[in-house]
């Protein structure tokens, strides 16, 4: 099908573009920019006037819950909800039951997802059988499979020995390996930031010790096997301090931070507000300030949703009981505008994170920008429009998010998945 | 955010903590307890308050003691009482903690007292009492993990107010496992609101809370320097499974630095009064000696603890 994107501010990271022009639209993928190619008849033209037309969003954590966790959300929903928020790209955590540390598994997986026709999945393997820290999973095998990276999500390895042994594996294939930093023992006792608030609402704390002891170990790990380290989900200013000494030695590593923990603090729990359970904790402001500051200057290379859904029945609980986490996807785009205007950045720059940036990370080539030839994932989008972020609205079963009641901005017009229409509104 | 124990006049709904409870309404529960603790002089210790409400105990954590005092004081105002321990019953059974309370609810319960192992779970059960439109169903905490334990900071209110009679020039010292304490909370929030100048804390770092000092309070891990010049001491109880561990080497050790003995006690000002929210454990935080002595008023908080409680249920129930 032949689409013609007409009159909207493309706005392409990559390629450093933003300007008004047409996007034309064929055969899935991008066949021109401005200028119609020659013969080129639209069967379908979207009137792209005043909205703002980007690459598909690309997500570095995208929980679908699938296998395992049917009660929670299927690939059906959640597919529906990446659509709906202008995802087109997920990167999917192996913490599902089983675990992602077959390459049948992954290959099923990948299978359901392609049948759904929806957003593209990049699945991460499990780094170890289990996520047991134990034994290692067939890396080559799982990469066969699809797997972009290996983790152990929030399942921290406690043998340390174990732990170089599997990035000596990976860095032999050159495989990037993805970690959460959580200290095995330091991060098992606590449910929030150990600080005044966890301190007043008697919650037990979790020190940011726990992010950055893990830290030095995963980067002396990497420094002696020479691993390619992606750390996930910073939360600390501290930790995001170990990132950057790393780098000026000159280590190839890199590092994400979720939509929650740049907008949020431990402030926010309030009054023990279960959707404030998230993993790893919300930090204190100065941290959140630190985090946000670190993206808009590059020093985190890229924003996820870590879109984890959890069921009402496992969050109407005292905090502490409580399952951990949030669902992000269609809060992406909104949270990263948000983001992105408070920190005086432009669109494009903003929008890098979400695009082009994350791409590098799971290193996609084909998406994740504008170019001609590129498959043709789109959002388009309205920038000045607000969204209520209500329990109704919200498309993905996990309905859990410390945003529900507030006005956002970025209304999703249209989601396009290699050249196909499948979200409008 | 509203405090969830008020409503929207202000006045108190639920409660669930001292936390941010305006000075007027902790000196308002003081004041009614007052007359309260004439009734238990009486021959006939009974007053009609509650008569005809149904107030439910709902113990999800073993306790003897303050169960039974809320009991005493739920009685004393003529409710009838249920006693629930659910870590025997339906919890164990799998059934949810509001599931428990919507059961309760339509079995028409007036008043919950609720204690809880994780902090919060009566904040919880308040909020889904409002979200649900059940505005006639209060909420008492009666312990929340190590979050709060508001009756037993007003008791222990009345009794330094019985014993000093004004908070204003008050040297106040809070000793021991502050990091686990929901007293200590409580007891933080009230002395702080109450205008207390100087509230100090005293343990080993193992046992004091991060951050403690944004609560207002004076960290002192030397118990000589402490105590010097104080006029209350509030001994916090150490639960045994915390003596022997990552937190601290031994009960011996921990008497020995921590303890509170007559030789301590008497680094305190001469009048001063040593308070304890019991059970005590003699020989590890409090001497015998100092636990049965002159400036002990242990017994003193216990009654007062009644008519604390009569105040607190009679001033929701009556709403």
């Amino acid at each position: 099908m032949n689409i013609l994107i007409s009159n909207g501010r493309v706005v392409d990271p990559a390629n450093r573009g933003d300007a008004v022009q047409n996007v034309y639209v064929s055969g899935g993928k991008i066949v021109a920019l401005g200028q119609a190619p020659d013969g080129f008849v639209a069967e379908r033209t979207i009137d792209a006037r005043g909205l703002v037309v980007a690459p598909g969003f690309i997500d570095l954590a995208a929980r679908l819950r699938e296998p395992g966790y049917e009660y929670r959300a299927t690939l059906e929903s959640e597919m529906e909800a990446a659509m709906a928020g202008g995802v087109t790209s997920l990167a999917i955590p192996p913490d599902t039951d089983p675990v992602l540390d077959e390459p049948g598994l992954v290959e099923m997986l990948t299978y359901r997802a392609k049948k759904l026709n929806r957003a593209h999945i990049y699945p991460v393997g499990a780094l170890t059988l289990g996520l047991k820290g134990e034994r290692l999973s067939e890396m080559a095998e799982l990469v066969e499979a699809g797997c972009v990276a290996f983790s152990q999500a929030n399942v921290p390895v406690v043998d340390n020995t174990v732990l170089m042994r599997a990035l000596q594996y990976a860095a032999t294939f050159g495989f990037r390996v993805w970690l959460q930093p959580l200290a095995p023992f330091l991060s098992r006792v606590g449910h929030a930031h150990d600080g005044e608030v966890s301190t007043r609402l008697g919650l037990s704390g979790i020190p940011v010790a726990a992010e950055t002891v893990a830290l030095y170990t995963y980067l002396e790990l990497a420094r002696t096997t020479g691993a390619r380290l992606h750390i996930t989900r910073l939360s600390s200013a501290a930790g995001l301090a170990l990132i950057d000494q790393a780098r000026a030695e000159g280590m190839d590593v890199s590092c994400d931070v979720s939509i929650n923990h740049v907008h949020l603090c431990d402030m926010d729990i309030g009054y023990f507000n279960p959707n404030c359970h998230l993993v790893p904790p919300l930090r204190s402001q100065r941290d959140r300030e630190a985090l946000a500051r670190g993206l808009a200057e590059g020093r985190i290379d890229a924003l996820c949703s870590d879109h984890t859904p959890v069921d009402d029945d496992a969050k109407q609980t005292p905090f502490s009981e409580s399952e951990p986490g949030a669902t992000g996807l269609e809060l992406l785009l909104p949270l990263t505008l948000k983001w992105a205007d408070g920190a005086g950045l432009a669109l494009l720059d903003g929008l890098a994170r979400i695009t082009s940036d994350a791409a590098k990370i799971i290193g996609i080539t084909k998406a994740g920008h504008l170019s001609v030839g590129a498959r043709a994932d789109v959002c388009v989008f309205d920038p000045d429009a607000h969204v209520a972020i209500t329990r109704e609205g919200l498309r993905s079963q996990g309905k859990n998010t410390p945003f529900l009641g507030m006005e956002l901005p970025g209304k999703v017009r249209y989601t396009l998945v290699e050249g196909q229409v499948m979200y409008e509104s | 955010m509203r405090n969830p124990q008020l409503n929207q006049h202000g006045e108190l709904q639920h409660l669930l903590t001292l936390d941010g409870l305006p000075r007027d309404i902790l000196n308002a529960i003081l004041d009614t307890a007052a007359p309260f603790t004439e009734v238990a002089e009486r021959e006939v210790k009974k007053l009609p308050l509650l008569r005809g409400k149904s107030v439910f105990n709902l113990f999800f954590e073993n306790s003897t003691r303050t169960r039974t005092t809320f009991e005493i004081a739920a009685k004393r105002l003529s409710a009838d009482v249920v006693n629930l321990n659910i870590n025997t019953s339906s919890a164990a059974k799998g059934e949810s903690l509001l599931d428990t309370v919507d059961n309760l609810c339509a079995m028409q319960a007036d008043m919950f007292v609720v204690r809880h192992a994780a902090s919060g779970a009566p904040m919880l059960i308040a909020q889904h009492l409002q979200n649900t439109g059940r505005d006639h169903i209060h909420v008492v905490n009666a312990g929340d993990g190590r979050h709060a334990h508001p009756t037993q900071g007003l008791l222990d209110m009345y009794t330094i107010r019985h014993f000093k009679k004004d908070f204003t020039n008050l040297t106040v010292a809070i000793v021991g496992d502050v990091l686990h304490s929901r007293v200590a909370r409580s007891q933080i929030a009230a002395l702080t609101t109450l205008g207390v100048p100087e509230v100090r804390v005293i343990g080993p770092k193992t046992l004091l809370p991060t951050e403690v000092e944004r609560l207002g309070v004076r960290v002192f891990h030397d118990m000589c320097e402490g105590l010097k010049g104080v006029d209350v001491v509030m001994m916090l109880r150490l639960q045994n499974e915390r003596m022997n561990g990552a937190l601290l080497p031994t009960p011996q050790e921990y008497y020995k630095i921590w303890g509170l003995t007559a030789e301590k006690l008497a680094l305190a000002k001469p009048d001063a009064i040593v308070m304890h929210p019991g059970p005590m454990n003699r020989g590890v935080e409090i001497d015998s000696a100092v636990a049965d002595g002159a400036q002990a008023v242990i017994l003193p908080q216990v009654t007062f603890g009644i008519a604390v409680r009569m105040a607190v249920m009679s001033m929701l129930g009556s709403r």
